[in-house]
């Protein structure tokens, strides 16, 4: 089976490891999201079927940046995001404001689990 | 610049099994930009793994999609596995790949129906969902469902299948073959298909690495990725190659999807070759702990499953990307500059399905 790697970098090393991968040729091949401690992302490339995951750790106020100026397709996996657990992510191109899920309720994924 | 109109397209629409929405906007006849808009059955499926153990969500993997859904099941149980280092047993793997291939031309044959349909020619459509049923019978003879099986587990399959039912599946393909053969010729050759696919909506190589396509969609233009060349399952120990196209128009992609149900015939009857006697399951004992992503080729392309495991029964997370959700920018790029007319042609040739997307 092919590699599978797992780097983990802080948020604003995120576009800057992005572009490397992408001038390196690696293929975004999906944006997770993890509501575990805070959000966790990770982004996860393919390139000759090895999947390298960049992961970045943040608490659910904090705002990072899009990679949409880099892999334009990131749009719809970080409109998700923001639509789906509420993680603040700056210039996505294009930005739906909450309207690309016609969805009842707000943020269906953002739950509390600070208590738990 | 002709006049800027903004037409409405779904999300209920006779080409749309299932409800998706784009604002097209459109300079006289011609498509200039797209505006997608989802969600409208969206389910929160991968949600619901906090309250369904991790055995029990295999059950719901199962159910986010109606046509691959032996797929989504065989990936969640791919990504526990890997967790919990569970060898899965030789037979179980090329039972997997049997029912895995038979899925994905099922799939296919029904997307072949539906291009057809969209495009007016009802006896092919007919004929192409003719010949699924005997897909669907299979299914039906080997795992009593012929929508959701149930048979994948975590650590292998519930069910086995007999030699006399491997001999009648290989009897079914040979026959198959002929019939498939019959109606591809009319997709590939007939003028009037032609004239609806050659040429209409385009991908060039670069656009679809750029845009992040995946499956038919990607292998059409050029690309040469197929997640089974990982090795997953049984693959490791077939012999195929990635069926590769590269006029990247929809008839490029109705080609790579007609290649490859008879790759997938060929598949199986490779598997029926190979299969050893053994085991079908291995006992799974104790609760996951860990992480991992797990990628497979669905009918419609790559997916990408990921699970995240505390120790308990109940995950942390899964994640499902599916092929539709990876192919809609490249589908958008692909309706810039076309007619209205072509439009639903050009969404059907992503082979979208709704429902693993609103998963």
């Amino acid at each position: 089976m092919a590699e599978q790697t797992l780097k983990i970098i802080a948020p604003n090393e995120l576009v800057g490891e992005t572009l490397k991968l992408k001038n390196s040729g690696w293929r975004l091949a999906a944006v997770s999201c993890t509501n575990k401690n805070g959000m966790e992302l990770t982004y996860s490339f393919d390139k000759n079927y090895d999947l390298l995951n960049l992961r970045i750790n943040i608490k659910p106020d904090i705002e990072i940046e899009s990679i949409s100026s880099i892999y334009s397709y990131s749009f719809l996996y970080e409109n998700e995001i923001k639509e789906l657990f509420g993680v603040k992510i700056n210039n996505v191109t294009p930005d739906f404001g909450d309207k690309l899920y016609k969805i009842a309720v707000e943020t269906p994924f953002k739950v509390e689990k600070e208590n738990e | 610049m002709g006049n800027r109109t903004v037409i409405p397209f779904g999300p209920q629409h006779p080409v749309l099994p299932e409800p998706i929405h784009l604002d097209l906007v459109l300079e006289d006849e011609t498509v200039v930009q797209a505006i997608p808009r989802i969600g409208y059955v969206h389910r929160g499926l991968e949600k619901l793994v906090e309250k369904k153990d991790y055995q029990q969500y295999v059950f719901v993997a199962e159910r986010i999609c109606g046509i691959c859904s032996f797929m989504h099941g065989m990936g969640y149980c791919m990504a526990i596995e890997n967790i919990m280092n569970i060898k899965v047993p030789e037979r179980a793997e090329f039972l997997r790949t049997i029912w895995a291939e038979l899925s994905r031309m099922h799939s296919h044959m029904l997307w072949l129906g539906l291009l057809a349909d969209a495009f007016g020619f009802e006896s092919l459509f007919m004929h192409s969902w003719r010949i699924r049923e005997e897909i669907l019978d299979i299914f039906e003879m080997t795992t009593g469902g012929r929508v959701i099986f149930s048979v994948c587990e975590v650590g292998g399959v519930r069910k086995d299948i007999t030699p006399e039912m491997l001999q009648k599946i290989s009897d079914v393909m040979d026959k198959l073959k002929k019939e498939i053969t019959e109606i591809a010729n009319v997709f590939i050759n007939d003028s009037s298909v032609k004239s609806r696919t050659v040429g209409v909506g385009v991908l060039t190589k670069q656009q679809a690495f750029d845009l992040g396509a995946v499956g038919p969609m990607a292998r059409a233009s050029g690309i040469d990725e197929d997640m089974r060349k990982q090795g997953y399952a049984a693959y490791g120990k077939l012999k195929f190659e990635p069926i590769i196209e590269t006029a990247g128009d929809s008839y490029a992609r109705t080609s790579v999807r007609i290649r490859e149900i008879f790759e997938s015939i060929d598949l199986i009857k490779q598997c029926i070759a190979l299969i050893p006697e053994g085991e079908i399951k291995t006992k799974v004992t104790g609760n996951p702990n860990g992480e991992h992503f797990v990628r497979l080729e669905q009918p419609r392309g790559e997916v990408v499953y990921y699970a995240k495991a505390n120790g308990t029964k109940f995950l942390d997370r899964v994640r499902v990307r599916t092929p539709t959700f990876a192919n809609i920018p490249a589908l958008l790029e692909t309706l810039k500059g076309c007619a209205l007319a072509d439009v639903p042609i050009l969404i059907l040739t992503i082979d979208p399905c709704i429902s693993c997307t609103e998963r």
